[in-house]
């Protein structure tokens, strides 16, 4: 299946990372920049995300209207996501078309235009994808668990931004973003599938190995002090649907209790994918929390989700509240769930299950070569690529004593947020 | 760097059809790359057969098939498949009742014998019925409050007025509350059988030990209850231009739904139109609309088009997300583009960008297990024939601007159509 992998980096410092796979006749090209909303200062939230915007916007060799045509006419996919730790950009194309890829991307690492015209009309598309956001109650109380959880970190914000923000950010200020962050030693360019190492390799030096080398002035968060005590909050808001989102400060991707807290989600409300291309995921109908508040009626659905970050972030669950039940009566049986994984140790079958989830999880996601390249570039964002090679290993490594320990250090209410979104019941519904 | 080759794509010689004595079709097409593999499938029990103050009906009885059956109960069946990573799940739409499974290869015999089991003996257990109607009515509390959701229902509630297909599968509250629990087995007797149905199986398993394996599950099933699909009304096409504006409190945005009607999969006006579409808003970033409404106005984060098109007939539409202010300047401009669209014939260089993006995108299309097996379930369900992929390339070529225009002259009029929007009220 996979024929061969390399790691190198061209002497402006850029990093490459390249994988053959010949299982169909596509490539998988992405370029992944160290800069999320975790780097972003107050009164420019949002920046990241609409530079990443912009890169959609021309350079003088591919004007918008040249440019995004490019891909779709060579029968491609392309996309672009900014997260809290990075951003990132690919292209899938037939092999033979690749090209257009390498010229596209190696051109807008340097040269995108950010005509002020441009600027102000994509203002009011990003405002508009807020708002879009907006209209969901699920967004409404994610944005303020997590304006709760930080107060000093970047990660307070939501990555699209605060409206106001959205509203100040002028086309001086992106540039200046976009030229700082996007540097060749600030990037990593992963590429995927059915290709020759050497010819790729010499292709990418080539197109690449040209942009000069310059430095990138890391505006680093601060360190966010623990958080000292649970905090809840309350919101409300039309329709008669209640939810209830428990989020804990969770361990960095780097840091060994990480793949614990791993088995821990797994077996609370079941395992997370990492498949962000295909594949999907397990459902969650056995696990311990769709049972203890599924089961007794007391909620609708219940989620859980890790997320692989540099810095610690949030582990969360989120329920439907039942609508006969209140968030109280969930919370109380949450905790109940928490105090069972602390005070006896799981069966080691429990994990083992864990492990061959995660395993088919992977075998899903291998079936398509986007989401291999995909892999190959996303865990240099906060660890490295061993990171990800290595994950079935260490949930392996995990013991029933782990799982108790980090449920005993990590699941406590002093840190967590509590909130809920409380149906008003009105559910307007006024036809013109 | 090799050449996309027509022969990686499924065609005759590498997909297995067979038909089990009992009437069940079979597709299959190995695919060893990964160690993985895709059953889908559909029964011919969809939500046509609903009465209307039980809609939804299907849908409960397809959902309530894994609550339990005479060998295993809720917690058994999920703890077989999530013990091995393996999903399952079912659904219903007007003509079907679908499923979707995935496991790893190892334990397909594991996946026919969960599929064969909940389709063949679902037991309704009372205490869980109720809780599954509780969590589908919170569903429907959840989509009415959604206004994507509100502004799609009402668009085809209009433009499929009186026809199953302006019915949503999953019902409404008040008729998902009339469903008493003996109607799920009733339903079940009259309705779920091998006739019509039809499996598809992709990944690292070879077709002998698909239909081995088939055979063996399903191969006796037999009802001779099932009954006969009925055939279904024709569509209406649109009079006049109709406006609705459904208000929801505490929203930002309005979505916004507009179209008409369009043919059938099978109808010859289906590829021109298809390519049409793909001009007026799919194309690069979602074709001429997005091109104006997003790009070059940056009225809406999303505005593009679909053309859904099933058994007997489908719709064609626009959908945007736009702020209350902007409503009805953004509906101006989708109107003018589809003005436009029916008097001149799109550009040759349109066409052949679109034909180039519809040729080299399959391979991307067809590269996952489950990326073929909803090719297969497409040509098994519209018939298209099982050379279609091979033949797809020349029949995207043989389409004409002239041919997109006549196509989208007979369905597309913009002085009929249906304009939905829902979200805050309108000053």
């Amino acid at each position: 299946m996979s024929d061969s992998i390399l790691k190198t980096s061209l002497s402006n410092g850029l990093t490459l990372h390249l994988k053959e796979i010949h299982t169909a006749p596509l490539i998988s090209h992405w370029v992944w920049y160290r800069v999320g909303s975790r780097n972003e200062l107050p009164g420019l939230t949002g920046i990241s995300h609409w530079v990443e915007h912009m890169q959609f916007k021309g350079t003088p060799t591919f004007p918008p209207s040249v440019l995004d045509k490019a891909i779709s006419r060579e029968g491609g996919i392309w996309n672009a996501f900014t997260y809290l730790d990075w951003t990132t950009y690919f292209e899938t194309l037939p092999a033979d078309k690749i090209d257009l890829a390498i010229r596209l991307e190696s051109d807008r690492m340097y040269n995108s235009l950010f005509d002020p015209g441009e600027v102000e009309s994509e203002r009011t598309v990003i405002i508009s994808e807020r708002e879009g956001g907006e209209n969901e109650p699920l967004f409404r109380l994610g944005e303020a668990v997590q304006a709760a959880a930080f107060n000093r970190h970047a990660y307070h914000t939501e990555i699209i931004g605060e409206k106001d923000d959205l509203r100040r950010i002028q086309r001086d200020d992106l540039y200046q973003h976009y030229r700082n962050y996007y540097q060749p030693g600030n990037a990593v360019v992963a590429v995927a599938g059915d290709f020759n190492m050497l010819d790729m390799l010499r292709r990418l030096e080539e197109a690449y190995g040209v942009l000069p080398g310059g430095t990138t002035r890391v505006n680093l968060p601060e360190p966010e002090p623990p958080l000292g005590g649970e905090k809840r909050l309350e919101i409300k808001g039309p329709g008669q649907t209640t939810y209830l989102k428990v989020s804990y400060r969770s361990p960095a991707a780097n840091h060994p209790d990480f793949f614990a807290l791993s088995v821990v989600d797994s077996l609370l409300a079941g395992p997370t994918s990492l498949n962000m291309f295909g594949g999907g995921g397990i459902s969650n109908k056995t696990s311990r929390l769709y049972r203890a508040l599924v089961e007794r009626e007391l909620a609708i659905s219940v989620s859980g989700g890790l997320q692989a970050t540099i810095d610690p972030f949030l582990y969360e669950i989120t329920a439907t509240v039942h609508p006969r039940q209140t968030p109280e009566a969930v919370l109380k049986a949450l905790d109940e769930e928490i105090y069972r994984l602390q005070a006896a140790l799981v069966d080691e079958a429990e994990i083992q299950r864990a492990i061959k989830q995660a395993r088919a999880m992977f075998a899903y996601g291998s079936e398509n070569i986007t989401n291999q390249a995909f892999w190959l570039g996303y865990a240099e964002m906060f660890a490295s690529y061993d990171w990800f090679t290595g994950y079935l290993d260490h949930l392996a490594q995990v013991s029933a004593a782990d799982v108790q320990r980090i449920a005993s250090a990590c699941l406590l209410p002093e840190n967590r947020v509590v909130g809920v979104y409380l149906a008003t019941g009105e559910t307007g519904d006024i036809t013109e | 760097m090799s050449p996309t080759s027509p022969r990686s794509l499924p065609g005759p010689d590498d997909v297995h059809r067979v038909v089990l004595p009992n009437g069940i079709t079979l597709l299959t097409r190995s695919n060893f790359n990964s160690p993985s593999v895709v059953v889908n499938g559909y029964l011919v029990s969809g939500s046509l057969f609903d009465p209307p103050e039980k809609l939804g009906l299907a849908y409960f009885t397809a959902q309530s098939l894994m609550r339990g059956t005479q060998r295993r109960s809720f917690q058994e069946i999920f703890n077989l498949l999530e013990s091995s990573g393996a999903t399952l799940g079912f659904g219903a739409s007007v003509h079907n009742t679908s499923f979707g499974s995935r496991a790893l290869a190892e334990d397909l015999p594991l996946l026919f014998d969960v599929i064969s089991d909940c389709l063949r003996r679902p037991v309704f257990p009372g205490e869980q019925i109720e809780r599954l109607r509780a969590q589908i009515l919170t569903g429907l509390a959840i989509r009415n409050q959604d206004t994507g959701d509100r502004a799609e229902l009402a668009f085809d509630d209009i433009i499929f007025a009186g026809h199953p297909y302006g019915r949503p599968e999953d019902g409404h509250p008040e008729t998902i509350q009339a469903i008493q629990l003996v109607d799920l087995p009733e339903f079940h007797r009259h309705h779920y059988g091998p006739a019509g149905m039809v499996i598809v199986v992709v990944g690292a398993v070879s077709s002998q030990q698909v239909v081995d394996t088939a055979q063996r599950y399903l191969g006796d099933w037999v009802n001779p209850d099932q009954q006969a699909v009925p055939v279904l009304p024709a569509v209406k096409p649109l009079d006049q231009t109709y406006r609705k504006h459904i208000t929801l409190p505490g929203k930002t945005q309005a979505d916004l739904v507009m179209g008409t009607l369009a043919p059938r999969r099978n109808s010859p006006d289906y590829l021109p139109l298809s390519l049409g579409n793909n001009i007026l808003g799919q194309f690069g970033m979602m074709g001429r609309i997005g091109d104006v409404v997003r790009e070059k106005e940056g009225l809406a984060y999303y505005a593009s088009t679909s053309l859904n098109a099933w058994m007997e007939a489908g719709s064609w539409d626009v959908s945007a997300g736009v702020n209350p202010a902007n409503l009805q300047k953004a509906i101006d401009l989708i109107v003018s583009e589809l003005r436009r669209f029916v008097q001149e014939p799109v550009s040759v260089e349109e066409l052949s960008d679109s034909q180039a993006n519809y040729i080299g995108r399959l391979p991307i299309s067809l590269e996952s297990n489950a990326g073929v097996a909803n090719a297969l379930l497409t040509l098994e369900r519209f018939q298209l024939g099982l050379d279609y992929y091979r033949r797809y390339a020349d029949m995207v070529r043989a389409v004409t601007p002239e041919s997109i225009l006549e196509a989208a002259r007979r369905y597309l009029n913009p002085d009929k159509l249906v304009i939905v929007s829902a979200g805050p009220a309108l000053a």
